[in-house]
Protein backbone atom coordinates (compact mmCIF):
# COMPACT_ATOMS: atom_id res chain seq x y z
CA UNK A 1 0.00 0.00 0.00
CA UNK A 2 1.18 3.57 -0.87
CA UNK A 3 -0.85 6.64 0.64
CA UNK A 4 -3.01 8.60 -1.95
CA UNK A 5 -1.58 12.02 -1.83
CA UNK A 6 -3.57 14.54 -4.15
CA UNK A 7 -1.86 17.80 -2.95
CA UNK A 8 1.54 16.72 -2.85
CA UNK A 9 1.20 15.19 -6.16
CA UNK A 10 -0.33 17.97 -7.64
CA UNK A 11 2.20 20.21 -6.48
CA UNK A 12 4.93 17.84 -8.07
CA UNK A 13 2.65 17.40 -11.12
CA UNK A 14 3.28 21.56 -11.13
CA UNK A 15 6.93 21.71 -11.04
CA UNK A 16 7.36 19.30 -13.87
CA UNK A 17 5.25 21.45 -15.85
CA UNK A 18 7.19 24.16 -14.69
CA UNK A 19 10.34 22.94 -15.89
CA UNK A 20 8.73 21.77 -19.04
CA UNK A 21 7.42 25.35 -19.98
CA UNK A 22 10.86 27.11 -18.86
CA UNK A 23 13.01 24.40 -20.93
CA UNK A 24 11.36 25.64 -24.03
CA UNK A 25 11.59 29.59 -22.50
CA UNK A 26 15.68 29.26 -22.29
CA UNK A 27 16.40 26.43 -24.76
CA UNK A 28 13.68 25.94 -27.01
CA UNK A 29 13.80 22.34 -26.25
CA UNK A 30 11.02 19.73 -25.04
CA UNK A 31 11.93 18.07 -21.47
CA UNK A 32 11.96 14.74 -22.85
CA UNK A 33 14.30 12.86 -20.44
CA UNK A 34 15.12 9.32 -22.88
CA UNK A 35 15.89 12.08 -25.42
CA UNK A 36 18.18 13.84 -22.94
CA UNK A 37 19.74 10.59 -22.32
CA UNK A 38 20.05 9.23 -25.17
CA UNK A 39 22.34 12.37 -26.83
CA UNK A 40 24.60 11.93 -23.82
CA UNK A 41 25.62 8.23 -25.08
CA UNK A 42 27.71 7.63 -28.46
CA UNK A 43 27.34 9.28 -30.76
CA UNK A 44 27.38 12.03 -28.44
CA UNK A 45 24.72 14.99 -29.07
CA UNK A 46 26.80 18.39 -30.29
CA UNK A 47 24.63 20.36 -27.48
CA UNK A 48 25.82 17.85 -24.54
CA UNK A 49 25.94 20.80 -22.01
CA UNK A 50 22.26 21.55 -21.19
CA UNK A 51 21.34 17.63 -21.47
CA UNK A 52 23.74 16.99 -18.64
CA UNK A 53 23.25 19.91 -16.64
CA UNK A 54 19.31 19.38 -17.15
CA UNK A 55 20.18 15.60 -15.51
CA UNK A 56 22.31 16.49 -13.32
CA UNK A 57 19.89 19.27 -11.99
CA UNK A 58 17.34 16.44 -11.89
CA UNK A 59 19.31 14.24 -9.78
CA UNK A 60 20.26 16.64 -7.18
CA UNK A 61 16.79 17.40 -6.39
CA UNK A 62 16.28 14.86 -3.87
CA UNK A 63 19.52 15.21 -2.20
CA UNK A 64 18.87 19.35 -1.96
CA UNK A 65 15.53 18.88 -0.77
CA UNK A 66 16.76 16.27 2.23
CA UNK A 67 19.60 18.63 2.94
CA UNK A 68 17.10 22.14 3.01
CA UNK A 69 14.02 19.95 4.91
CA UNK A 70 15.25 16.61 6.29
CA UNK A 71 12.49 15.26 4.11
CA UNK A 72 12.91 12.33 2.16
CA UNK A 73 10.63 10.69 -0.21
CA UNK A 74 9.27 7.01 0.31
CA UNK A 75 11.07 4.93 -1.67
CA UNK A 76 9.99 1.16 -2.28
CA UNK A 77 11.23 -0.68 -5.17
CA UNK A 78 9.45 -4.17 -5.14
CA UNK A 79 10.83 -5.78 -8.47
CA UNK A 80 13.80 -8.29 -7.95
CA UNK A 81 17.34 -7.28 -9.05
CA UNK A 82 17.14 -9.52 -11.76
CA UNK A 83 13.95 -8.26 -13.51
CA UNK A 84 15.12 -4.59 -12.29
CA UNK A 85 17.55 -5.12 -15.04
CA UNK A 86 15.55 -7.04 -17.13
CA UNK A 87 12.74 -4.56 -17.14
CA UNK A 88 15.70 -1.53 -17.45
CA UNK A 89 17.17 -3.01 -20.70
CA UNK A 90 13.21 -3.36 -22.18
CA UNK A 91 12.47 0.73 -21.23
CA UNK A 92 15.64 1.73 -22.88
CA UNK A 93 14.57 -0.13 -25.84
CA UNK A 94 11.47 0.83 -26.07
CA UNK A 95 11.63 4.55 -25.54
CA UNK A 96 14.18 4.78 -28.04
CA UNK A 97 12.09 2.64 -30.88
CA UNK A 98 9.14 5.26 -29.67
CA UNK A 99 11.32 8.43 -29.53
CA UNK A 100 10.41 9.54 -26.06
CA UNK A 101 8.69 8.49 -23.00
CA UNK A 102 6.54 9.92 -19.93
CA UNK A 103 7.94 13.32 -19.99
CA UNK A 104 8.60 13.59 -23.97
CA UNK A 105 5.42 11.86 -25.26
CA UNK A 106 3.09 12.06 -21.96
CA UNK A 107 3.50 15.42 -20.39
CA UNK A 108 5.13 17.79 -23.16
CA UNK A 109 3.94 16.12 -26.62
CA UNK A 110 0.46 16.19 -25.12
CA UNK A 111 0.41 19.37 -24.63
CA UNK A 112 1.13 20.06 -27.87
CA UNK A 113 -1.50 17.93 -28.77
CA UNK A 114 0.98 15.66 -30.78
CA UNK A 115 -1.12 13.13 -32.49
CA UNK A 116 2.03 10.68 -31.89
CA UNK A 117 2.37 11.72 -28.45
CA UNK A 118 -1.08 10.98 -27.86
CA UNK A 119 -1.24 7.60 -29.24
CA UNK A 120 2.13 6.41 -27.90
CA UNK A 121 0.99 7.79 -24.33
CA UNK A 122 -2.17 5.70 -24.73
CA UNK A 123 -0.35 2.85 -25.89
CA UNK A 124 1.63 2.81 -22.92
CA UNK A 125 -0.48 3.56 -20.08
CA UNK A 126 -2.26 0.60 -21.56
CA UNK A 127 0.67 -1.69 -21.53
CA UNK A 128 1.91 -0.73 -18.64
CA UNK A 129 -1.45 -1.49 -16.27
CA UNK A 130 -1.59 -4.95 -18.19
CA UNK A 131 1.79 -5.58 -17.39
CA UNK A 132 1.77 -5.00 -13.96
CA UNK A 133 -2.42 -6.89 -13.86
CA UNK A 134 -0.13 -9.56 -15.30
CA UNK A 135 2.66 -9.85 -12.67
CA UNK A 136 0.59 -8.90 -9.39
CA UNK A 137 -3.10 -10.55 -10.05
CA UNK A 138 -1.74 -13.85 -12.93
CA UNK A 139 1.52 -15.33 -11.83
CA UNK A 140 0.86 -13.74 -7.97
CA UNK A 141 3.39 -10.73 -7.83
CA UNK A 142 7.26 -10.75 -7.12
CA UNK B 1 25.18 30.49 -18.03
CA UNK B 2 22.97 28.28 -20.24
CA UNK B 3 24.19 25.19 -18.78
CA UNK B 4 23.32 26.85 -14.96
CA UNK B 5 20.14 27.87 -16.55
CA UNK B 6 19.54 23.91 -17.12
CA UNK B 7 20.52 22.99 -14.19
CA UNK B 8 18.39 25.12 -12.20
CA UNK B 9 15.23 23.67 -14.74
CA UNK B 10 16.78 19.88 -13.92
CA UNK B 11 16.54 20.79 -9.85
CA UNK B 12 12.62 21.94 -10.44
CA UNK B 13 11.61 19.00 -12.65
CA UNK B 14 13.87 17.06 -10.02
CA UNK B 15 11.98 18.33 -7.31
CA UNK B 16 8.64 17.73 -9.13
CA UNK B 17 9.15 13.78 -9.37
CA UNK B 18 10.53 13.57 -5.90
CA UNK B 19 7.02 15.36 -4.39
CA UNK B 20 4.53 13.97 -6.68
CA UNK B 21 5.48 9.87 -5.95
CA UNK B 22 7.30 8.91 -8.88
CA UNK B 23 10.12 8.54 -7.69
CA UNK B 24 8.50 5.41 -5.55
CA UNK B 25 8.59 2.47 -8.01
CA UNK B 26 5.93 1.15 -5.44
CA UNK B 27 3.41 4.29 -5.73
CA UNK B 28 4.24 4.40 -9.36
CA UNK B 29 3.04 0.36 -9.48
CA UNK B 30 0.21 0.89 -7.51
CA UNK B 31 -1.03 3.56 -9.87
CA UNK B 32 -1.76 0.74 -12.32
CA UNK B 33 -2.68 -1.90 -9.89
CA UNK B 34 -6.48 -0.86 -10.49
CA UNK B 35 -7.51 -4.46 -9.44
CA UNK B 36 -5.39 -4.44 -6.75
CA UNK B 37 -3.82 -1.80 -3.99
CA UNK B 38 -4.90 1.15 -6.36
CA UNK B 39 -3.22 4.83 -5.73
CA UNK B 40 -4.63 7.23 -7.69
CA UNK B 41 -1.68 10.50 -7.23
CA UNK B 42 -0.26 10.13 -10.12
CA UNK B 43 -3.45 10.72 -12.18
CA UNK B 44 -3.07 14.03 -10.31
CA UNK B 45 0.63 14.32 -11.12
CA UNK B 46 -0.41 14.23 -14.89
CA UNK B 47 -3.00 16.26 -14.40
CA UNK B 48 -1.42 19.33 -13.06
CA UNK B 49 1.81 18.94 -15.45
CA UNK B 50 -0.66 18.56 -18.35
CA UNK B 51 -2.67 22.04 -17.62
CA UNK B 52 0.74 23.87 -16.72
CA UNK B 53 2.68 22.81 -19.60
CA UNK B 54 -0.52 23.26 -22.40
CA UNK B 55 -1.13 26.63 -21.07
CA UNK B 56 2.83 27.69 -20.03
CA UNK B 57 3.76 26.49 -24.27
CA UNK B 58 1.37 28.73 -25.24
CA UNK B 59 2.62 31.86 -23.53
CA UNK B 60 5.75 31.04 -24.67
CA UNK B 61 4.95 30.33 -27.96
CA UNK B 62 4.03 33.83 -28.47
CA UNK B 63 7.58 35.61 -28.30
CA UNK B 64 9.81 34.63 -31.46
CA UNK B 65 12.00 32.96 -29.73
CA UNK B 66 13.79 30.99 -27.11
CA UNK B 67 16.14 32.80 -24.68
CA UNK B 68 19.26 30.81 -25.84
CA UNK B 69 18.51 29.61 -29.52
CA UNK B 70 17.67 30.98 -33.23
CA UNK B 71 14.43 28.97 -32.76
CA UNK B 72 12.19 26.67 -30.88
CA UNK B 73 12.81 22.84 -31.51
CA UNK B 74 9.61 21.21 -32.00
CA UNK B 75 9.02 17.58 -33.28
CA UNK B 76 6.76 18.31 -36.78
CA UNK B 77 5.61 14.07 -37.72
CA UNK B 78 2.74 13.10 -37.73
CA UNK B 79 3.00 9.80 -39.53
CA UNK B 80 1.76 6.56 -37.38
CA UNK B 81 4.51 3.75 -37.79
CA UNK B 82 4.69 0.19 -36.34
CA UNK B 83 8.49 2.02 -34.56
CA UNK B 84 6.63 4.23 -32.26
CA UNK B 85 3.68 2.10 -31.52
CA UNK B 86 5.41 -0.89 -30.56
CA UNK B 87 8.36 0.99 -28.88
CA UNK B 88 5.39 2.48 -26.10
CA UNK B 89 4.18 -0.98 -26.34
CA UNK B 90 7.67 -2.48 -25.40
CA UNK B 91 8.16 0.82 -22.84
CA UNK B 92 5.35 -0.36 -21.25
CA UNK B 93 6.22 -3.60 -20.31
CA UNK B 94 9.19 -2.64 -18.53
CA UNK B 95 7.71 0.06 -16.92
CA UNK B 96 5.17 -2.42 -15.37
CA UNK B 97 8.16 -4.75 -14.53
CA UNK B 98 10.25 -2.50 -12.99
CA UNK B 99 7.85 0.19 -11.86
CA UNK B 100 10.30 2.87 -13.02
CA UNK B 101 10.27 5.49 -15.65
CA UNK B 102 13.11 7.58 -17.57
CA UNK B 103 12.30 10.54 -15.76
CA UNK B 104 11.17 8.58 -12.41
CA UNK B 105 14.76 6.87 -12.29
CA UNK B 106 16.84 10.11 -13.14
CA UNK B 107 16.30 11.69 -9.54
CA UNK B 108 16.08 8.07 -7.80
CA UNK B 109 19.59 7.74 -8.37
CA UNK B 110 20.10 11.08 -6.14
CA UNK B 111 18.40 8.93 -3.20
CA UNK B 112 21.31 6.49 -3.70
CA UNK B 113 19.42 3.51 -3.87
CA UNK B 114 21.28 0.49 -5.58
CA UNK B 115 18.22 -0.26 -7.05
CA UNK B 116 17.97 3.20 -8.93
CA UNK B 117 21.64 2.44 -10.63
CA UNK B 118 21.08 -1.05 -11.39
CA UNK B 119 17.75 0.34 -13.40
CA UNK B 120 19.33 2.98 -15.07
CA UNK B 121 22.69 1.28 -16.02
CA UNK B 122 20.40 -1.21 -17.95
CA UNK B 123 18.15 1.11 -19.18
CA UNK B 124 21.16 2.81 -20.70
CA UNK B 125 22.16 -0.01 -22.20
CA UNK B 126 18.88 -0.85 -23.44
CA UNK B 127 19.29 2.65 -25.24
CA UNK B 128 22.44 2.30 -26.55
CA UNK B 129 21.74 -0.98 -27.95
CA UNK B 130 18.35 0.17 -30.08
CA UNK B 131 20.26 3.25 -31.03
CA UNK B 132 23.26 0.98 -32.65
CA UNK B 133 21.09 -1.24 -34.11
CA UNK B 134 18.94 1.32 -35.82
CA UNK B 135 21.63 3.51 -37.14
CA UNK B 136 23.62 0.08 -38.96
Amino acid sequence: MTEFTPLLSMTGGALIGFAAVLLMAFHGRIAGISGMLQGLLPPFAKDWGWRAAFLGGAIAAPVLIAALTGWRPEFVAPTPNLWLVIGGLIVGVGVQFASGCTSGHGVCGMSRLSIRSILATLTFMFSTGVTVYVVRHILGGF
Amino acid sequence: MQILIAAVIGLIFGAGITLGGMINPAKVLNFFDIAGTWDPSLAFVMGSALIVTATGYRLVWKRPAPVFEAKFQVPTRKDIDPALLGGAALFGVGWGIAGFCPGGAIPALGLFEPQAFLFVGSMLAGLYLAKTLRKS
